[in-house]
Order: structure tokens, then sequence, then C-alpha cells
């Protein structure tokens, strides 16, 4: 350690990071923006935000293995170009090599420094044991559990004695209780010193997960990426899922990420963009939480974790659900409190029937993508349209692979709503039959009049 | 043991369409053959070695003919995997050049291999006066061709499909290229390039028996081995040598494959990357001995011990704190210059070509060239339906009885194997002496070796069906037509796929032995380009094999293009089981 410590003698200083994603002849995305991220000695940090928000593409440019298109990015005040001795990073899927024993895939980093076989063996089966995998040094990846392939994934980092540990969702695919055992035996690990890392950075989807953890919560927005908020947890270790100032926190933080850009009150909401990132979320679900809120929960009105409790769902789909279930018009999202619109409570009480054709109501009249995608289909002679032409649009916004998840989206509501058919094989989108044949009768109708006012504004991608 | 024998990759080009690169492949591949061609033309005579090489009709001289022809295999599967190693990596890691060399290697691929035999052979032994090196080479080389572009076209891909955690895992601890290429690349590319090895090797018994009795220009060279004794034994109308050299490829074969193959694909097992718990691993009595003797331990640290001391010679030295490494980038003039300059040498390979066929030989003869073709590929097209009616059903048959897919698949295997131009002379008999069409009959030969992997294929398939799908059939009673067109076929379909691509690869390189067979003095000739080959090449006429082997390049490259491929990928996004 050094004698003389500079005033901040920061790990990771980050400020103004700005990361671009160019298509090969579209325009860029700008991923993450101004970003200013410090990281100290002594403290466990945590990056929460929702799917796409750039947490990821962050923590690979601390690590080295993207380059940063803005900004300084500096370990210990020096630039980092590439990966740097003293971080290392554990991976949500392992990545360990199947063709390796335990032992040696934890001496993989020493044995690419060409440290000495002897040296590299000694502090291997040392880390080994401390990660709590004794015995099963000559075990192949196959023959392990999930956690176990998690606890050679930490070996292997740790083994390098990294000043930073930089973790990608490393419990996310492990399942409840493992992922609490492990997430224990780490904390044990940091407090009693065991390990010489002087500084954790994590990407994390699970709130909790990031309170229990960390001393300090950043939240990122999405489009551009940047740090929203920042909370401070200053909770005594061992913490309690349960104590009101835990809640408390997990609360506030629930009600930050779920919150809209504030508009004057009375100005009247801008329509959807036609490239609006759709939220991932079935029919089925969205029903499915607005039945819970109404019979769980009086008037529908609910506290957010809350309802994540009772759906028991993960907090990135449940974020999704949410979003789905506001866009269309059913219920409220407001300062970490969900509620049933008095459409939503319509819903909730008709018959399945009069449900599907609600559903098409609020499909047409909030989603502009749906709009669009009915009028281009009625305007039609033959009432057909290929995807083609509607992802050809879609790709003026979003980069391709989100164009054809947005436009999924749209199909997988437009169907269930019953408003338009498509045949995977042919790749066609089409009016329904029944209404075809209306069609075929009456004049053609004059097109629909443009979507009311009542949809929220949203940054469009 | 495994039954699972589908093959974990297909080796296509992954972009579909044609793009500019294959236009510009063909006219370089064909422009080198000719060359070749023209070297070859060049020679007056092939060098004679001497009195003419006796190869002995003694049975027992057969053991030492296998080991023979068992070491040509040996060295051209070591010449192949060198060379697909390095024309891997250099594709996978350069763009430059990959863009010129994947199209390459497609064309490549479809090249009739006897027909580079055909080319090369004189010019080889012009490398070797005096000596039979140079026919050994020309064997060696016909051999490798038959495996190279399977395997480099495998390893390429499997460079390619890298899981990405598993490199940036690589990148973070910061191994250099050596390493990353010993202790990542190369081993998650091993199943399948072991795989396509052994599956290249069982195809290349066949070029083995055919390339050993070279007659070039009126002369017949013979080198010490199976095939020539089997030359030999027509020629002398020897049946019962041909019943001895039959047995001896059967015993040949066993030994391979008990020694060699198993051992190998169970070894492999330990790179594969995703394993079902529970799933059958192949095992090999071999492997397991030699793992457990010491003496065998002992021998395989020799290799650790190379790899401990290339370490620190190859580790990367500088941190990522160092300074940045500003990667060159590419000016955008060199990459149109690059392009401009390959497609200017492709052009010009086009013309000198279109003007040697114009000189030379003449488009009538092209013409007719492209005729007989057409005739080759109907008794292709026809002969592949056919094996699919009979062999489908029954392999569907055998798969869905696992007790009985186990017993079977290792014969289909096995048979895939065996050499088929061993059976040629019985045919030959049995023609003439029953008077029987030509054109027809010497048709089967072609298939006879390669109808095997339609076979086996769709028995892994059939296996391959989920159990559940199965039972939801049995529930709903479905029967008969319709659980076969809505169970069954769609299940096997690619697997079929795969098998009948196979299949149909062997019988083009198969028409060219299969069109014009012999016994004693008499010579059968159907219509076709196989045979147009096969003639040239006896009479020596360079220009022609160049022109047929061109022919049948181009034949096989469409039917790949427009009927292959396109079921592939109709069998991928319409029929996977996911």
């Amino acid at each position: 350690m050094n004698n003389v410590t500079p005033p901040a003698d920061l790990l990771i200083n980050l400020t103004g990071v700005r990361k671009a994603f160019r298509a090969p002849d579209r325009s860029e995305r700008t991923v993450l923006e101004g970003v200013n991220f410090k990281l100290a000695q002594g403290e466990i940090v945590s990056l929460l935000g929702k799917s796409g928000s750039g947490k990821s593409t962050l923590l690979r440019i601390i690590a080295g293995l993207i380059k940063a298109n803005g900004g300084e990015v500096l370990y210990r005040d020096k630039t980092i170009n590439g990966p740097v001795k003293g971080i290392a990073m554990v991976f949500q899927s392992f990545a360990l090599f199947p063709w390796l024993t335990v032992q040696q895939n934890v001496e993989l980093g020493l044995e690419a420094q060409a440290v000495p076989a002897d040296e590299r063996v000694k502090r291997a089966l040392k880390v080994i044991e401390v990660i709590g995998l004794g015995g099963f040094e000559s075990a192949y990846p196959r023959e392990l559990s999930g956690g176990m392939r998690q606890r050679v994934g930490f070996a292997r980092a740790l083994v390098m004695e990294p000043d930073v540990l930089l973790m990608d969702e490393p419990f996310s695919a492990l399942d409840v209780l493992t992922a609490e055992t492990l997430r224990g035996d780490l904390l044990e690990l940091w407090q009693e010193r065991q390990i010489p890392t002087k500084g954790i950075l994590f990407v994390s989807h699970n709130i909790e997960e990031a309170v229990t953890m960390s001393d300090r919560v950043l939240i990122f927005s999405s489009d551009p990426g940047r740090v929203k908020a920042e909370i401070p947890v200053n909770l005594p270790h061992p913490r309690d899922t349960e104590s009101p100032a835990f809640k408390a926190i997990v609360d506030e933080i629930y009600a930050i990420m779920t919150q809209q850009p504030q508009r004057a009150a009375g100005t009247p909401a801008e329509p959807l963009s036609l490239g609006y990132r759709l939220p991932e979320a079935t029919p089925h679900r969205i029903e499915g939480m607005m039945e819970t809120l109404a019979e769980e929960f009086n008037n529908g009105k609910a506290d957010i974790p809350a309802l994540a409790e009772q759906l028991e769902l993960p907090d990135d789909t449940l974020f999704q659900l949410l979003e789905a279930g506001r866009l269309l018009g059913f219920i409220s999202v407001e300062h970490g409190d969900v509620a049933l619109l008095p459409a939503g409570h319509i819903y909730v009480e008709s018959t399945d029937a009069k449900r599907k054709e609600l559903f098409a109501e609020h499909l047409v009249h909030h989603i502009s993508l749906a709009t669009h995608i009915r009028r281009i289909l009625d305007e039609r002679r033959d009432h057909r349209a290929p995807e083609d032409r509607f992802l050809q649009e879609l790709q003026d916004y979003l980069t391709d692979d989100e164009a054809e998840r947005v436009l999924d989206q749209v199909i997988n509501w437009g169907r269930y709503a019953e408003i338009f058919e498509y045949d995977y094989n042919s790749g066609f989108l089409s009016l329904p039959e029944e209404e075809e044949e209306k069609k075929e009768e009456a004049p053609p109708a004059p097109p629909p009049p443009p979507p009311p006012a009542a949809s929220d504004a949203a940054p469009s991608a | 043991m495994r039954q699972n024998f589908i093959p974990p990759t297909i080796n296509f080009n992954p972009n579909l369409r044609p793009n500019a690169w294959d236009l510009a492949a063909l006219p370089l591949v064909l422009g080198i053959l000719w060359l070749l061609a023209f070297g070859g033309m060049q020679m007056s005579t092939p060098y004679n070695i001497g009195d003419a090489l006796t190869v002995s009709s003694d049975p027992l001289d057969l053991p030492y003919y296998l080991l023979r022809s068992f070491l040509r295999m040996a060295a051209g599967l070591a010449a192949s995997l060198t060379f697909s190693i390095v024309y891997a990596t250099l594709a996978a890691k350069s763009k430059y050049a990959e863009k010129i060399l994947i199209p390459i290697l497609d064309v490549l691929q479809s090249i009739p291999i006897l027909g580079f035999l055909s080319i090369t052979v004189t010019g080889f032994i012009a490398l070797f006066p005096g000596n039979l090196m140079g026919v050994e080479c020309a064997a060696i080389f016909a051999i490798f061709t038959s495996q190279a572009w399977n395997m480099t076209f495998s390893l390429y891909q499997s460079l390619r499909t890298i899981p990405h955690d598993l490199n940036e895992a690589a990148a973070m601890y910061r191994l250099s290229a050596w390493q990353k290429f010993w202790r990542l690349e190369l081993p998650f590319a091993t199943p399948p390039l072991i795989w396509n090895m052994m599956m290249s090797v069982s195809g290349g018994w066949f070029f083995v028996v055919a390339s050993e009795a070279i007659t070039v220009s009126g002369q017949t060279i013979m080198l010490p081995g199976i095939g020539s004794y089997i030359s030999r034994a027509i020629t002398d109308k020897n049946l019962a040598g041909i019943g001895w050299a039959i047995t001896a490829m059967l015993v040949g074969i066993l030994i391979y494959d008990q020694l060699f193959f198993r051992p190998l694909v169970a070894w492999a097992d330990k790179f594969k990357f995703e394993s079902i718990p529970g799933e059958e691993l192949p095992t090999s009595w071999l492997l397991t001995y030699m793992q457990r003797t010491k003496l065998m331990r002992h021998i395989g640290a020799a290799p650790g011990l190379l790899w401990e001391i290339s370490l620190p010679l190859f580790r990367r030295r500088h941190d990522g704190l160092g300074r940045p490494v500003h990667k060159a980038r590419t000016l955008p003039w060199f990459d149109k210059a690059w392009n401009a300059f390959l497609a200017l040498i492709a052009a010009y390979a086009l013309l000198r070509l279109a003007d040697f066929l114009k000189t030379s030989i003449g488009w009538e003869e092209v013409l007719h060239v492209f005729l007989l073709g057409l005739a080759t590929a109907a008794r292709v097209l026809i002969l592949i339906a056919i094996a699919s009616l009979i062999w489908v059903p029954i392999g569907v048959w055998i798969g869905l009885r696992p007790k009985l897919a186990q017993t079977v698949q290792p014969i289909a295997q096995f048979m895939a194997a065996f050499p088929a131009n061993l059976m040629f002379p019985v045919a030959v008999i049995l023609i003439q002496h029953f008077n029987a069409s030509v054109e027809i009959w010497t048709s089967p030969l072609m298939i006879l070796g390669t109808q095997w992997y339609i076979l086996f294929n769709v028995i892994a398939g059939a296996m391959a069906i989920p159990t559940d799908m199965k039972d939801v059939g049995g529930n709903f009673g479905l029967k008969g037509w319709v659980r076969w067109k809505r169970l069954i076929l769609p299940s096997v379909f690619s697997s079929y796929v795969t098998g009948a691509i196979t299949a149909s690869g062997g019988s083009w390189n198969a028409s060219i032995v299969s069109e014009m067979v012999s016994w004693g003095d008499t010579t059968l000739m159907a219509t076709g380009v196989g045979a147009y080959i096969a003639d040239a090449t006896a009479k020596g006429d360079f220009p022609r094999i160049w022109l047929g082997c061109c022919m049948l390049s181009m034949f096989v490259i469409l039917f790949n293009r427009l009927l292959w491929r396109r079921l592939y990928r109709l069998a991928e996004e319409r029929w996977r089981i996911d």
C-alpha cells in the first residue's frame, strides 16, 4: 500500500464517457452519454437500470474490452486502453473453458503471465480452498452445478489478486438459494479482508440484491445511458431485507426506475413515435398483472415492491410489464405506485370476448406502430403487406436487431387483438379474413383519424 | 457408444447468396488447374520408372499392401491437418485473406478429386525423376484433397463461432494470440474437426483404392497397395484375388475403426462445449486402456513440457495501461485496390480460359461435354431419389427402435467407409453375363458407396426425435400417411438433407470411376462426363481432362447452390426442432 495516498486515490475514474455504436450505413446510436463515475477504495458499487441502458457496455469499457468514443477512463490515474493487470471480471454465464479442470481454469490468468508452475499451483490451490471448492480441483466444469461453476469464475478472478473486481450479473444465472449463499460468501470474504480486492463494481437486474450488497447504487437511464441517480446505502452488515430502512431504500429505487419524464400539467401528450422501443410483455401477462391488481389490492392501487412480491417476477420483467400496461392506457405509474385506471377496471370486469375488443381498441389508439400497420393494410387493395416494408421503416429509427424485436412485439399484440394476421412462412401481414370480406362489400372507409392525444410522451429511440 | 452421428457442422459458406467473390474464385481456380494441366501437357512422356512395377497377385502379400495403403492415408491426413490449421487461421483472422480464401475453398470442394489426380500426376512425377516418390505424392495429394477442404471449412467455421463470453474471458486474462489459439480456439474447434476428419477418412478409402493404379497417357503406373492389387486382379480376371482383397479391406477398416476412429472420437468428447448430463458418452476400450497405463501418462506429459516452455516466450508483455496501440486504420483506398486487384486477375484468367477453350478444343466439344454433364446429372438425381425412397423409410423404421439402431448404426457407417470400387468388377461381370444395358446398369455403381450416408443420417435423425413428440403422436392416434407427413418427415428432414448432400457429392466423384469400368480387356462405357474424364485420362489428353473436370465442377457447384443449400436452409428455418 502507498504511504501517501493522494486525496482521492480513486481506483476507477470516469469523466464524460461517451459510447456510440454505428450501424453500417445508418446513423449512430448513442449508448452512453456523459457518464461520470468514481470507484474509491473499500467500496462496493452496483449499477442498476433497464435492459439496454448501457450498464454492461460501461462495465466492458472499464474492463478494457471496448473503447469509449469520448471522455476519460482512468484506472489509478492512468488511461485504460485494454485489459489491465489490476482489474478482473466475473461473467454471467461463467465463461469457463469446458476442456480444462477447475484448477486449470483457475490458473488460466497466471499461466498467461508465465508465472512458474509451482507458484501457480500453490496460489490456485489456496484460492480454491478459500472460495469453497476444496476437493474439486480435478473436476471438469460439466461435473459441477451452476453455483460451483460460478465459484470457479470467482476463483479465477481472485487468484490474480486484482484491485478491482468487475461482475456482470454474476448471480442471475443461478437459482435463488445458490445466489444467496454465494452472495453471502462473497460479502464475508470482502469484510474479513480474506481477499486483497479493494473495490467491487457489479451490474445487476435485481434491486434487492443490489441493496443487500452495495455501499452505493447507481441507477442508469436508457437512450442514451447516463447516471440518473445515485443512492448511498449506509446500512450495517448483515442487512435485513425485512427491515424498514432496507425497504425504504428499495422503494425509492423502484420509484426512480419507473419515473416518467415530467411534463407541464395540461399540455397534451405527443403520440408515440413509430420507432418507440416497445416493452417485451405478452398480453396474457399484462392481463394477469391487471387481475392481480384488481383482486389483491384495494381499489387496484399498489406499491410497486408489493406488486413485485405478489407477482414473483424478476425485476426486469416487471418493469417491462408496467411499461406495457402504462402505454396501453390501462394503468398509471407514479411515484413508485401502480394504479389501475378506469379503463383497466372495465377490462378486468369484462368477458373474454369484450376484453379482446378493449385490447384492440387501446392498441390501435395508443401504439402508433399498430395504427400505422393497420392503416397501411386498410389502404392496400389486397390488404396484405410484407413485414420487410415495416422493418425498413423501423430501421430508420432503430438498429436492425431492435427493429426486428419491436416488429415482433407489435405483431404479437396485433395478433392477440386480432387486428391483423401474420404468416410466418411468407412473412406477410394481412387483415383478418372476416374483415377482408366486409371490406369487399362496403366501399373503402376513409382512413381512421390520427390517434387521440391520450398517450404519454416518451423519448423516441 | 455414441449413436448420434449427425455431423455438427455442414461445411457451407455461411453466405447463401453468391457474391462477387464466388464468381471471381471460379475462374481463378480453374485457371490454376489449367496451368497444371498445361504443364503436364508439356512433358513429352511421363517418366518411365525402369521396369514397370510389378504388383503381386499373391494373397499373402496383402497385409503389406494394406499397410502401404494405410501409410498413404496417414500421410494425406497429416498434410490435411497442417493445411487446414494454416489456411483456416489465416482466413479467420485476416479480413482481406478471408475475402478470397473462402470462395476458393468453396470451389475446391466441388472439384472432383479424381479429376485432380489425372491432372497432377505427371506434374508430380516430373518433380521426382527416377523415383516412385512422384507417383506416391500424386496419390497422397489425391487423398489430401478428399479431406483437406472439409476440415478447413470446419475449422474456419469453429474459429468464427467461438462463444462471445469465452473470447472476453481470454481477453480479460490477457492471453496472447498463441496462448489463445492453443487454450481456446483449437480445443473449441476439435470436436467438429475430428468428426470431419473421421468422415473424410471413411470416404477416403475410396480414393486410396482409386489412386494407387494410375493410368496416364496409355501407361499404367502401380503403387504397392490394395488398389493396385485389385487393379492387377481386374486385368488378370482373377476373381479369387478380388475376394481376398475385399476381405483384407474389411479387416483393415475394422482395425482402423477400433484403433483409431473410436479412441479419437472418445477423446474429443472432452472438448465438447455443451454436454447434456446423462447423454451416453462415446467410449473406446483402447482409450480407456491408454489412460490407465503409466507409460502413456508419461508420454502424455511431453507436450505439457513444451507448452510450459513456450509460455514465457509468447506471452503478452504489455498491460492495457501502456501506450494505446493504434490499430492501423484500414485506408479506404486499400480496400478498393485489393478488390480491384482480385477482380483483374479473375477477369484475366477468364479471358485466357475462354481463349484456350476456343483454340484447343472448340466450342462444339464444350457443348458436347455439357450435354454429357447433363446426362450424369440426370443419373445422380434419379439415383438419389431412388435411394431416398428406399432408405428413408428403412432408416426411420430402424431409428424409431433404439436397440436395433444401436446395432445397425456402426454397420451402416462401416458400409459407408468400405470402398465401393472393390465391387465394380463384380458388376462388370454381371452386366456382361446378362447382356444388360450399360447405360442403366452402371449407374447403381455411382450410388453404391454413398447411399449409406443417407441411411445412417436418417437413422440418427429418427433417433433424435424428441420422445414427447412421439408420445403425442401415439396419444392422438396418428397413423399411416398422416403420421409420416406431420410427424416423421419434418423431423428427419434436416438429417436427410445432410445425408443427401454427402451422398450426392460422393456420387459425382464416383462417376469418374463408375461410368467407365473394366474387367480384363472388356471396358464398358456409359454416356456421361465421368466416362469422358476417365477416357481422356487414359489417353493422356490434358485439355480434355481439364475441360471435363471444369464441367463436372460447375455442375456440382450449381447443384449445391440451387438445390441442396436451399433445401438445407428450408430445413433449418421451418423444420428445426428447437
